[in-house]
């Protein structure tokens, strides 16, 4: 009548089977995942898994990437997340957790980011870094939804919300504003072709996929506070990760990032 | 098609099975079969993982998962590692989060035996484990397949808790469903459409399949 009437224990070959099936899937999951955890601004989406392609080609080792918002990155850090290096946006956060003690020292600069006007191929707007056919736009009602990065913990999305307080947007722009989980997610909605555009990462717009999608300008430099992306090792990294924190200040790491837009500090 | 977070993804729903299956055959019998008081509680307790946003659960379980919690220390100090962030602490949380997927539908199919049936294998003489193994499950087993069915593909597609409580940690915490939502924001949307469209066809394959064998067992009682 049904399966556990087997005098044998049919119902014990299932569980059993269910208990192999488990443990199997834990090993490969586990042989994936050795690389050690290094947590990267979104900005870095790109840039980064090429630098680690480039960094296992030459060392037979490889660093495994969590992408996200620095600030989301950083509480998570806070709250134990295991990751061995943190490559934020935005300085201010590695300083913060140095001061918690959760560093191995304050870190170094490794990158300026830039902001760029990302408009989707058919967007009504005109691409203008200065904005002023942003702010026409917004006048006139051809500007319905624009996409930037939750000032609330992206970097990138606290300069955008200077960016547009400067042109003086801000804060009548909120009611149209989508707001990004981080830049990256910010970038995907302004090319979506559900908004006409967004105020993102320059090293995003330099991607073979946005570079098809989109147009880009940037914006002036001078319009926000920098973005001075620091890098640091958290207590306990292990050698992977310190080599690969190593392997990001060599030249050919510094190459990929002024490929991917990104200004080199000399610090 | 990322194979590392549909590995994870599977075997945090066979984890989850593995766990709430036990579980829910002890729950649902005492929750059909005894009156007590608060009983009504219990149920809207167990109950309201079906209706809370996915985000205030997963506030609650990060709060008593964390490290500030007695459960989220006391695993730091066995383990080395926090709780939060990590795949036991995801397991956790699963079960936790499919408690009225599991316990509901068995719920129902012990209810549904009928008490004579039961009284007269008392009169027999019959322990309770002998009951159990040779008159409820056999009765009951299409609510319990249901229950584990259910239990399966709401693990599988899961993404609030997840996200809060494990973060998108590859091979640890990334399961296929914040895979997805990873590879959008990397505009790579034909990976995040592969991916759906696999979750898709299991779902869909594991909902048929306990409908076909639910009326086939119906089907096959009726004639006998």
């Amino acid at each position: 009548m049904s399966i556990f009437d087997r005098k044998s224990g049919g119902d014990h070959t299932v569980r059993d089977w269910l208990v192999a099936l488990s443990c199997l899937l834990g090993i490969v999951s586990n042989c994936w995942a050795r690389a050690p955890l290094i947590a990267a601004a979104s900005d870095l989406n790109f840039a980064l898994t090429e630098i680690n392609a480039k960094f296992r080609a030459e060392t037979a080792r490889e660093i495994t990437p969590v992408f996200g918002s620095s600030g989301n990155l950083y509480s998570q850090i806070l709250q134990g997340a295991p990751f061995q290096l943190f490559l934020s946006a935005d300085e201010a956060l590695v300083f913060k957790l140095a001061e918690s003690g959760k560093t191995a020292d304050r870190g170094r600069l490794y990158a300026i980011g830039r902001l760029v006007l990302l408009l989707p191929q058919d967007s009504p707007l005109k691409l203008d870094g200065h904005l002023h056919d942003l702010v026409a736009a917004f006048g006139d009602g051809r500007l319905t939804k624009f996409a930037i990065a939750d000032p609330a913990h992206a970097p990138y999305g606290q300069r955008a919300q200077e960016v547009l307080q400067r042109v003086g947007l801000w804060p009548q722009i909120q009611a149209r504003l989508v707001l990004g989980e981080n830049v990256s997610q910010a970038a995907q909605f302004a090319i979506s072709g559900s908004t006409q555009g967004g105020l993102v990462a320059y090293s995003l717009a330099l991607t073979p996929a946005l570079k098809k999608l989109g147009r880009y300008e940037l914006i002036p430099q001078e319009w926000h506070t920098p973005l001075r992306q620091r890098m640091v090792l958290l207590s306990g990294a292990a050698e992977t990760a310190q080599a690969f924190y190593q392997y990001l200040q060599t030249p050919s790491a510094r190459k990929i990032l002024l490929q991917y837009g990104f200004a080199l500090p000399n610090e | 098609m990322d194979w590392s977070a549909f590995a994870l993804s599977l075997q945090l729903a066979c984890g989850t099975m593995l766990i709430l299956l036990p579980i829910g055959i002890w729950a649902g019998r005492q929750l059909a079969w005894r009156e007590f008081h608060g009983k009504a509680l219990v149920e809207a307790l167990l109950a309201l993982p079906l209706v809370l946003p996915p985000t205030v659960l997963g506030f609650y379980l990060l709060v008593a998962l964390g490290g500030g919690s007695v459960l989220g220390r006391w695993y730091a100090a066995a383990s080395g590692h926090p709780l939060t962030f990590s795949f036991d602490g995801l397991l956790v949380a699963s079960v936790i989060f499919n408690l009225p997927f599991a316990i509901q539908p068995m719920q129902r199919a012990f209810e549904a035996i009928a008490p004579e049936v039961r009284e007269a294998a008392l009169c027999c003489g019959m322990s309770t484990a002998r009951m159990l193994r040779r008159i409820e499950l056999p009765l009951a087993w299409p609510g319990i397949l249901s229950a584990m069915v259910l239990t399966f593909a709401h693990t599988l597609g899961e993404f609030g808790v997840v996200l809060m409580v494990g973060g998108s940690i590859p091979g640890e915490t990334r399961t296929i469903a914040v895979a997805i939502y990873d590879r959008v924001q990397s505009f790579d949307m034909a990976g995040a459409g592969r991916m759906s469209l696999l979750l898709l066809l299991i779902s869909l394959v594991a909902i048929a399949a306990s409908y076909a064998i639910t009326s086939h067992l119906n089907h096959a009682r009726r004639h006998a």
